[in-house]
Formats: C-alpha cells, structure tokens, sequence
C-alpha cells in the first residue's frame, strides 16, 4: 500500500476499516476459548465458523474445505493460546488465496516486461467494469506511466461516452469507433495506436455479457486474438470483474471467462457495501488466479491493491446494515 | 457444476430401497442435501436454515405416494415450500387514478436500474400508456446519455436537465408529465449502496416530493448473501412495493429471490432476461421454485402426468410394450397426451437436463406437426404394423404429409429405436421416463 499512502489515499484504509468496525459477535475471542488446550474443535464453534464463511458468500465446498484443514490443524497442533488459534484460522483462508504475480504486479509503479503492456477488461454486465478501467487508468497514469484506453464497449447505450469521460478525469487518451463498431477492430486499433505512439500502458473495456452467452464469448475470444496480432503476447493481462455482491454464480462465470479468454487476475469491486466477497477464496484457490485490485467505491480513487490477510480479516468483522 | 437437487435426492435415497414411508429414509441426510443445495443457489443462511427445519417437519411421517419415488416426493415438498414463500400468484403495479402515475426506480450499482426503466416504459406503452421517462441519476458518467439513447430506441419521450440535481429531475419531471399529458412518469435514479446515508436520504426524499405511486427495488439475480442486508435497509429507508429481478438470464439459480421475499415480504412484480428493449417479463412464483432448486419440474411433471394420464390406458401401453406390440398408432395417442399436458417447451423444460441436452435447440409445438403429419399420411395397416412401410409407401406418406421421404425415414427409424428403449425401461408406470424418451425423439427430429 506504500504507494497509495503516498498519494494521500491513506484515507481509503480508513473507510474500509471504518464499516469493519462491528466485530462479528466476537467470533474470534469465542473461538479460541473453546480451543485452548483441545484437540478437537466443538460442534458450536465450527457452527458459527459455518455461519461466517457462508454468509460472507464463501459457498458451501469451500467453507467445508476450511473446516477441515483447521479440524487437522487443531488435531495435530494442539493449541495453548487463542491469539495463536485465530491467527492459524486466518493463515488457513489466506492460503487459499494466490499471491500476486510477479510478472504481472500489481503495484502501479512497477516496471512492466513489456510495452506497451496490454490489459483486457471482462466481465458480466454491470460489474464495474469500465469503472475500475477509470481507477487504473488514473492510477497508472499518477505512478507516472503513459496510459490508453480503448473503448472496446461498443454494444451497451452510453457506454462510450462512460468511458470517455473516465478519460477525462485520469487525462488519458482513448481511442474509440464509436457505438456499433466491431469491438475487435476497436481492440486492434487501441493496441496499434498504444504502440507507434509508445504508451506504457492500455486498457481495453469491453462489453458486458453473460457467461452462457455463447456467441458473445466467442467475440470476447476474437478480441483477444486479435491483440497479439499487433503486439507479441498481449493482451498480457486479462482482468476479470466480479461484483463483490454476486454469489455462487461468480464461480461459473470465472470458469466461463478464463475458458475463453485466459483470466490472469481479478477485481473485485463494490466491497464499500456490506458484501464481504468470499467467492474469490474458492476462485482463487481452484482456479490459480490471483485477485489483484478492489473496487471500494465509485469515484475515481477508489480502488486498492488487493491485501490478502486485510481480506480474510474483513470476513470476520460484521458490518450491519444502517448501523455506522 | 451444480447437480440438480432432485437427483441428488435420488441419488441419497439409493441406497435405501424399497421404504414404504419417507420417515424410514435417512430424513437428516436429506435434509442437510437440502440445505446445501438451498445455500449453493444463494438462499440466505438463516433462511436456508427456516426453509428446512419446515420441511423436515412436513416430510417426517408423510405417507409415501405409490407412484412417485421418495426423491420426487422430497423434491416436491422441498418445492411446495419454496413456492409457497416466493407468493401465490404474479402482482401488478398499481396505477394512480389522478394521472401520472409515478414509478420510482431504485437499486444498488449496475444491477439493472436504467435497463429496466426504459424497459417498462416500452412494455407500458404497448399496453396503450403514455409514459414518459425521467433521468435522475446525475452521479454516474454517462447515465443520462444511456436513458436518451434507450428512450429513442423506444421512442418515448426523457427529462433530464444539466444541473446535478436529482430531486429537482423528479419532481420538474412530474410537472412535465402532467403537461404533455403523459400518464406515467417513470424516474430512473442512480444507483446507490444501502449503506451511504446521503444517497439514500437522497432517494427517500424523492419518493416523498413525487409522491411516488409504486417504488420498484432491481435487484441482480445473482446477488448472494448480502441480498438481505440490501434488501432490509431499502426497505427501512424507501418501503419499495415491489422487487425487478434482473440478469435471470444467466445460469444463476436466484435464491436471492427466496431471501428478499423472506425478510421483506414485498412480492416480486418483473423479472428482467436480457439487455435488449423486449426481455421483461411479470414474475412467476413457480418457475421461480423450480430454477432455485435446479430440477426442471419433476413436480408438476408427475403431478401433471398423474391427471391426465389414464391409469387403465397406462397398464395396456405397458403390456403393448413388453409384448413388442407398441406401434405407431399408439404412439400417436402417446403424443396427444403430451399436447393435452401442455406445450412442447414446456414439457421439455420440465425434465431435469433435458433442455441444457438440446443446448439452444428450439422445442415448440411445430415440431410435433410434421410427425403428426407423417403419421396421419398412414393407412391404419401401417400404423398398425410399422414393417410393412416399405419404399413406395414412405414416398407416398411423404408427399401426402408434406414432407420428405428423409423426414419419414427419420420418424421411423427414431420410432425403432424408442422402442427398443422403451422396452428396455423396466417400471413403465413412470410416466415420467416414457415422456424422455418421446422428448429425446422430437429432440432429434428437429435437430437432424
Ligand atoms: N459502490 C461502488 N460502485 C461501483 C464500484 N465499481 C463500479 N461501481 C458502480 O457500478 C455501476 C456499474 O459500473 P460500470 O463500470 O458501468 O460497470 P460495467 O461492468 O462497465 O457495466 P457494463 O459495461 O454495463 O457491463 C456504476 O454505477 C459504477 O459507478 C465500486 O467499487 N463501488
Ligand atoms: N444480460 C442481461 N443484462 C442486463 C439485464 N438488465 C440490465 N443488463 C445490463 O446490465 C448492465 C447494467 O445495467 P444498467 O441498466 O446500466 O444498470 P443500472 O442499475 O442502471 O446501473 P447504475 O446506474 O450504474 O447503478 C448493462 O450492461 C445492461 O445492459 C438483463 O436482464 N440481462
Ligand atoms: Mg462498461
Ligand atoms: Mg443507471
């Protein structure tokens, strides 16, 4: 987060913290009375560690996954004291989240293998998208990268006028064939453009669209080849939007998108609510793929790098709604 | 991904064979598949929890229906249940005798709000309205460009002013209305978390200076948990009429639906597939049941096949069968009964797998016509005894049928080979399995 404290966003930690406020009924003090000196964890607590993980959109297979690694840490550890059971608790949720790739950092100042390093944006409809483009952009551009977009949303009413004024805000260029365009041919010209004009880095938005939309999963698969034609490689990332609110279907539209498309990481936005997001765990986990950058609200700085231990903390702090 | 719960129901009562009362059967373990399934479709925790402590009471002691497995009985209470919660029958929205009648439209971020909008508009129009549409989402890049460019899709009519005022939008937007004589006013507001004070005092407060007539909550289909909390606070805030479940178009269960009609009990009035300007639909509880529990609906397929299926003409197809009598006459009867249940699409929709089978494969009642066709272009000797249709005789039924002599060969080859297959299918009084294999045969039919 050293970067996003030095840009005066320090503030963002706060308001993540600040609805995190509300401890889920102390779930963690509960649990590590219950364990001390045991070697098996009792019916209630792992009841209550159900409940949390569930509700927190975790999803049954994953939820049963960590109870059972932490039923065989307290089997064959034996824990003296609760802060050492609670942090084995969370040391177990973090693990099934992958580490950022090195390759492919996500701290906006780092140096970047290739240029221009291409970024593909997809997701189903109304996820954030183009908004989390918006963020990137102006923070690439703050970290002082030379940044384009590409208005490859060519379908959705308004959607390049969206993304237009994004570019205004983070006072980058975009390159756009306006509504009705062939959304390859738009990817294309993005990519070519970012190259002969040296840009650093390009973003490519594209439509919304639902997984089992065969046809249009296809044209997601046509957009992306058609960026390698211009530049070796790219696009080198392709950031998958989930909705922090989204339930199980997340997982199937993870599967569905890296079966086209190749998913290298994802976003996960709108956690300035209540929903806690769990779904990425068990993404993450079975399918290798590291979430890189959280969405915490809609204007143009917020957005952070993903911290994987504030995550798996955040899902054991209860925010109510109404209460504040 | 997700096994349909009714065959993981049969799949746990394997097992356990020939019960006679579904108490004998391990009703915990049932009940526990249940309850995962419940949380796999996104029902809330707690509710999930409600929902199965309640069927377990009705399942225990229940007598077993004879012509039904205890997986099918299960499935159906399991069913009843959920049906029972997502409300009786579709609501309407109500209408203002002073004219316009105001609809507000609120939600969280991105799940549908000015999609919709635009949506109801068009739909309120070709029932004879003249709405009239109101941009107030002043916040979002673009959001009121989206509404222009829905509302001259549509061609209806957009208010929207250049100051960031969104109370002023709604009511000068009333004022308009009024003016041009347009009888609804439908306010597009921007999109907001139920936890952001300023926004929802925002939406309240438009609500009270309208005067609202009907407030509609959009809701993403595929929300999670959290659609309680959303839900709850919305309500407390704005005290919506109704519920517009978005995105159902995906492969998302919804047990999103079952949370927010538990813990808000305000009825679900829209239910919105796809982004073009003609996916809305009114809600229907029941098939709302069927998508959460993933079954396709066993239920009303047995329940169905148990009416109109004559118990007397069932033992005679049966005895046809074994005997290797079964001829195309009889299936002919066979497909009348299936048009008397109800359309193809519906039937094929009803049988757990069956319509992901056909993938994007339109089932209608047309496809039955050409098989009728055929087989009304028979004599009764052919009928009767399928064998005897050589050459000249399927050239002949062709051209009398209006069709191709393919088309006659396919019908008789598939007819073979359901045959063969229904022979093979040992409990025949499952009506159920006889309505696949016929599904399998039109299937083909309009595939090859
Ligand atoms: N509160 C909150 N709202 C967000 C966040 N990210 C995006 N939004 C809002 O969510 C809505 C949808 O965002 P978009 O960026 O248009 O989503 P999209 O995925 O591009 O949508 P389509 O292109 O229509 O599929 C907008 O109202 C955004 O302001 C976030 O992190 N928090
Ligand atoms: N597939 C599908 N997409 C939908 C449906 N309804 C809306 N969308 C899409 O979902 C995205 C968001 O829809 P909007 O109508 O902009 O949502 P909104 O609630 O107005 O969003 P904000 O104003 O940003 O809060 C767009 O891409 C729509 O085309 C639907 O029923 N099915
Ligand atoms: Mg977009
Ligand atoms: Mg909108």
């Amino acid at each position: 987060m050293g970067l996003l404290d030095k840009l005066g966003f320090g503030k963002k930690e706060e308001k993540l913290q600040e609805g995190l406020e509300k401890t889920r009924t102390g779930f963690l003090d509960k649990m590590g009375k219950a364990l001390v000196g045991k070697d098996k964890v009792d019916d209630e607590v792992l009841d209550d560690l159900e409940e949390i993980l569930i509700t927190s959109d975790v999803g049954v297979k994953t939820t049963l996954e960590v109870i059972r690694r932490i039923e065989n840490r307290v089997a064959r550890d034996r824990f003296i004291s609760s802060s050492e059971l609670q942090k084995i608790l969370k040391e177990e949720i973090t693990g099934l989240l992958k580490e950022h790739e090195p390759d492919r950092p996500a701290e906006f100042e780092a140096e970047l293998k290739q240029k221009p390093h291409v970024i593909l944006v997809v997701g189903v409809n109304g996820v954030g998208k183009t908004t989390t483009i918006g963020k990137l952009s102006n923070m690439y551009k703050l970290a002082g990268k030379r940044v384009m977009l590409g208005a490859g949303d060519t379908f959705r009413a308004g959607a390049v006028e969206q993304l237009k004024i994004w570019s205004e805000r983070a006072d980058v260029p975009l390159i756009q064939q306006g509504h009705g365009a062939d959304p390859a041919a738009v990817a294309y010209d993005t990519v070519a453009s970012a190259k002969s004009r040296g840009a650093d880095v390009v973003l490519v938005d594209t439509a919304g669209r639902l997984h089992n939309r065969k046809a249009l999963m296809a044209e997601l698969g046509k957009i992306k080849r058609v960026m390698g034609k211009v530049v070796d490689g790219a696009p080198h990332e392709v950031l998958l939007v989930l909705d922090a609110s989204t339930g199980q279907n997340a997982l199937q539209q993870a599967l569905a998108f890296t079966e086209v498309v190749d998913v290298t990481g994802l976003a996960l936005t709108k956690l300035d609510g209540t929903a806690k997001g769990g779904i990425v765990i068990g993404i993450s986990h079975e399918m290798s793929v590291p979430v890189k950058y959280i969405g915490v609200g809609e204007k143009i700085e917020d957005l952070q790098v993903f911290d994987r231990a504030r995550f798996v903390q955040a899902l054991f702090e209860k925010t109510v709604a109404g209460s504040s | 991904m997700f096994e349909d719960l009714s065959s993981k129901l049969e799949n746990a009562f394997k097992s356990v064979t020939g019960q006679a009362r579904l108490s004998d059967i391990n009703v915990a373990e049932t009940v526990r598949e249940i309850r995962r399934a419940l949380l796999d479709a996104d029902v809330n925790y707690e509710v999930a929890r409600s929902i199965t402590s309640k069927v377990k009471e009705k399942a225990l002691g229940q007598g077993v229906v004879a012509s039904v497995t205890p997986g099918q009985q299960f499935t159906k209470i399991v069913y009843d249940e959920l049906a029972w919660v997502l409300g009786e029958e579709k609501e309407e929205i109500t209408f203002s005798d002073k004219p316009p009648t105001v609809i507000l439209i609120a939600g969280l971020q991105g799940s549908g709000k000015t999609t919709f909008s635009a949506k109801l508009a068009k739909w309120l129009k070709e029932q004879g309205k003249t709405p009239m549409l109101a941009a107030a989402d002043v916040y979002r890049p673009a959001a009121v460009d989206q509404l222009k460019t829905l509302g001259g899709q549509i061609d209806i009519p957009v208010y929207a002013i250049k100051e960031k005022d969104a109370g002023r939008v709604a009511t000068e937007a009333v004022a308009e209305a009024k003016k041009n004589a347009r009888d609804v006013l439908i306010i597009d507001t921007a999109g907001r978390m139920h936890v952001d004070e300023y926004m929802m005092n925002e939406v309240a407060d438009i609500k009270k200076s309208v005067n609202a007539t009907e407030v509609l909550f959009v809701v993403d289909s595929m929300t999670g948990q959290d659609a309680v909390n959303t839900a709850k606070e919305f309500n407390e805030q704005i005290d919506f009429d109704g519920v517009v479940l978005t995105k159902l178009d995906g492969d998302t269960r919804g047990g999103a639906a079952i949370s927010i009609k538990t813990v808000v009990n305000k009825s679900i009035k829209f239910i919105s597939t796809g982004e073009d300007m003609d996916s809305i639909s009114p809600f229907y509880p029941d098939r709302m049941a069927q998508r959460i529990l993933g079954m396709g609906d066993v239920v009303s397929l047995v329940e169905r096949a148990q009416q109109q299926y004559d118990e007397v003409q069932a033992r005679k197809l049966q005895s046809k069968i074994s005997s290797d009598t079964f001829n195309l006459e009889d299936f002919y009867g066979q497909l009348q009964q299936v048009k008397k249940m109800g359309s193809m699409k519906d039937l094929v929709g009803m049988i757990p797998g069956m319509s992901k089978q056909l993938g994007d494969t339109e089932i209608d009642d047309e496809s039955l016509k050409p098989i009728e066709a055929v087989i009304n272009s028979m004599t009764i000797e052919e009928r009767r005894r399928p064998q005897l249709i050589n050459g000249s005789r399927r050239k002949r039924i062709a051209k009398g049928s209006g069709t191709s002599v393919k088309e006659v060969n396919d019908l008789l080859k598939q007819f073979n080979q359901m045959k063969k297959m229904m022979k093979t299918m040992t409990k025949m009084n499952k009506m159920g399995r006889a309505m696949e294999g016929l599904k399998n045969m039109t299937g083909q039919q309009k595939i090859n």
